[in-house]
């Protein structure tokens, strides 16, 4: 069997146990092979890639929901879009959601995600009451802010190596419309996009398209939206019939010509300055989840994202040598996302910290990887980080320099001996 | 729209044919052995469609209980579903007397216990939907799994007769053949992936036939083909043969 993940790179051949209610799963942990647990497939690069896989989407009922304070109990195979269909309907929305809700709740725990409401509201661990964890040794603790917290901080954001996570409480919020009041503001120059970050902070979701083949003068030119949740009272909601990509596209499909053309057509088609628009959560959030197997755009070859993000006060310098260095070489990014963070949370190896991160999908093709070596040394050089959850090939020496708590997840790591029996090729790779 | 119940509740494809029926705005009693191991899903189901789900325990094999068992059921239920199921290792099926009755008993004998009762009830009320899951193993029998097969032939005539005795009163009686599923029974197996549905494929299927009243039904719809070239190999060329 081969299972991908989101990047179809790289593919391997691998071994797939499906955890639903099975009691075997400590025989399984006790065995001397060491496993990676797997959810929805969604990281983009290694990071639940390994010759043995404990696929835990089966497991994923709804355990329990308290709709005086909105505690929602579920097993870790649940999907974030499985929340949704079932409570937008009722009033309640996911408190933080990444770009996308084809994830597990086991896996938006394990890569700490966050959206983007992520300056002021945080990471994914933010919602979270608490979670049971399966160890290596097959005791099942609790973890929380409050108890086995070195276990709390670790998992969260810990790319699946500290144990299978079980189940979790995490907490919705209210909301009176499944509608976002949404305000879309143009810019001409990168400059102009960090002044409009700026200037509409205050909005709970922003983010930021950014086109990245413009050079010159238009270098850094976005379309930044901004909004909140309605107050129409529309809560009418059923999941959409969804486009799909039915096979690999050939990889010359996606070339700098055609970028260009998108990024001419998708900038140009906006009206200049400030506009407002309502539209739904689905085309707020979620974009792209409109479309079944995108990432057969990129040919069978595969794509990877490059995702980092830069403190506040050298963002934008670094995001100018990074974009200038990225347009220089001729290699397009159909997807260029920019987005301002709020500060970091205790986590070991959650990604945000207070600053600006870019993110940019990239064909897998000859060159590529040398490309973005040399923007790893321009992240470096301004004190900033890669994302593990979308990364197939940053080296153990980058990694490192970002990341200032490994030196605890590996000493926990080894502790329960964790570093025997969880391993993915990512965290060989970066010795984690 | 009233309770399905559905006995075996605990096998993944029966998990599947739940869901679909509460989506669909039934209410459930899941029966099974150690019917607690069933409360995380009953759980599941209320949350996921606001239909009410009750684990009620059941031993197939204790047929001095099933009188009871049904007596206590308040509020009868509208139809019911069986996907009781048991398939040993073939050696030791044929090896073993007590493994050949365990077949035997499951597959056939402890669910023509209950549904005798039950055909009785619905008979009378004149109305109700009556499911069994068979097997295509029970349209022929092959070395690999005969005992099994065996069963499941005596569970397909025994639903054919029921249906036929039954029709008069309104009483929908379906018989359900899956080929290759992709379940907990099967997953040692190493199955053709064209070939092998998944549970929520099945019980989409039979959600479909019991709505339109059919009377027998293969899942996937290919294995109506597929059997009916087996059956028709002549058995002096069958029995050399090994699928």
């Amino acid at each position: 069997m081969a299972l991908d993940s989101w990047g179809k790179y790289p593919q391997i051949q691998n071994k797939v146990f499906s955890f639903d209610q099975n009691k075997t799963l400590p025989d399984l942990l006790d065995e001397q092979d060491e496993w990676i647990p797997f959810g929805n497939g969604r990281s983009y690069g290694d990071s639940a890639l390994s010759a043995n896989i404990i696929n835990t989407k089966p497991r994923n009922y709804f355990l329990a929901f308290d709709s005086h304070n909105g505690l929602l109990h579920v097993q870790a195979g649940v999907l974030l879009s499985e929340i949704l269909d079932i409570f937008v309907p009722k009033g309640w929305f996911l408190k933080i959601s990444p770009g996308t809700k084809l994830i597990t709740v086991g896996g938006a725990i394990a890569s700490d995600v966050h959206g983007k409401n992520h300056h002021v509201a945080g990471c994914f661990s933010e919602c979270l009451d608490t979670f049971r964890l399966m160890l290596p040794n097959g005791e099942i603790v609790t973890c929380s802010k409050q108890e086995n917290t070195d276990l709390f901080h670790a998992t969260c954001g810990g790319m699946g190596l500290t144990g299978i996570i079980l189940d979790a409480k995490i907490t919705l919020k209210k909301i009176n419309s499944k509608n976002i009041d949404q305000t879309t503001i143009k810019t001409t120059n990168l400059k102009e996009t960090f002044e409009a970050f700026e200037k509409y902070k205050d909005k709970p979701y922003s983010v930021a398209w950014i086109d990245c083949l413009a050079k010159g003068k238009r270098m850094g030119r976005s379309l930044l939206t901004v909004g909140d949740f309605s107050n129409d009272g529309d809560l009418a909601y059923q999941s959409k019939k969804k486009m799909n990509v039915p096979f690999n596209f050939p990889s010359v499909a996606l070339n700098t010509w055609s970028i260009k053309t998108f990024n001419w057509l998708y900038y140009g088609k906006t009206q200049k300055g400030v506009s407002t628009q309502k539209v739904d959560f689905d085309a707020f959030f979620y974009p792209l989840d409109a479309i079944d197997n995108w990432n057969r755009i990129y040919g069978k070859g595969g794509f990877t994202q490059y995702q980092f993000i830069l403190p506040k006060s050298v963002s934008y310098e670094g995001l100018d040598e990074i974009m200038t260095t990225i347009s220089h070489s001729g290699k397009g990014s159909f997807l260029a996302v920019l987005k301002l963070y709020g500060p970091a949370n205790e986590n070991y190896l959650s990604f945000p910290i207070e600053g600006y991160s870019l993110a940019l999908d990239f064909k897998i093709e000859k060159g590529l990887f040398e490309l973005l070596n040399r923007l790893d040394q321009i992240v470096l050089k301004y004190q900033g980080r890669i994302y593990l959850a979308k990364d197939v090939r940053v080296s153990k020496e980058t990694f490192e320099q970002g990341y200032p708590n490994i030196g605890k997840f590996r000493a926990l790591r080894r502790k329960y001996k964790m570093d025997q029996t969880f391993n993915s090729l990512q965290s060989r790779r970066v010795g984690i | 729209m009233g309770y399905v119940l559905i006995v075996g509740a605990k096998s993944d494809m029966a998990k599947a044919i739940a869901r679909h029926y509460a989506e669909n705005g039934y209410d459930l009693y899941l029966a099974s052995r150690q019917s607690q191991e069933l409360e995380a899903f009953a759980s599941d189901i209320s949350i996921r469609t606001q239909q009410t789900a009750k684990c009620i325990e059941l031993d197939i094999l204790d047929y001095a209980s099933h009188p009871s068992f049904y007596a206590a059921l308040e509020g009868k239920p509208v139809g019911v579903i069986s996907a009781v199921g048991y398939m040993g290792k073939q050696e030791d099926v044929q090896s073993n007397f007590a493994e050949t009755q365990k077949t035997i008993d499951t597959n056939y004998t402890g669910i023509v216990s209950l549904f005798n009762i039950i055909a009785d009830d619905f008979e009378q009320r004149q109305s109700g939907f009556i499911v069994g899951i068979s097997s295509v193993a029970g349209d022929r029998g092959r070395k690999n799994n005969y005992i099994y097969g065996a069963a499941k032939a005596g569970f397909t005539a025994y639903l054919s007769g029921l249906r036929n005795r039954l029709h008069a009163t309104n009483v929908h009686v379906l018989t359900v053949k899956p080929g290759f599923v992709a379940t907990k029974m099967t997953e040692d197996l190493d199955l053709p992936e064209k070939l092998t549905a998944q549970p929520n494929e099945v019980a989409k299927d039979i959600f479909n036939a019991q709505q339109k009243g059919k009377s027998v039904i293969y899942t996937k719809w290919m294995w109506k083909w597929i059997m009916l070239i087996i059956r028709n190999i002549p058995e002096w060329q069958f029995k050399k043969m090994s699928i």
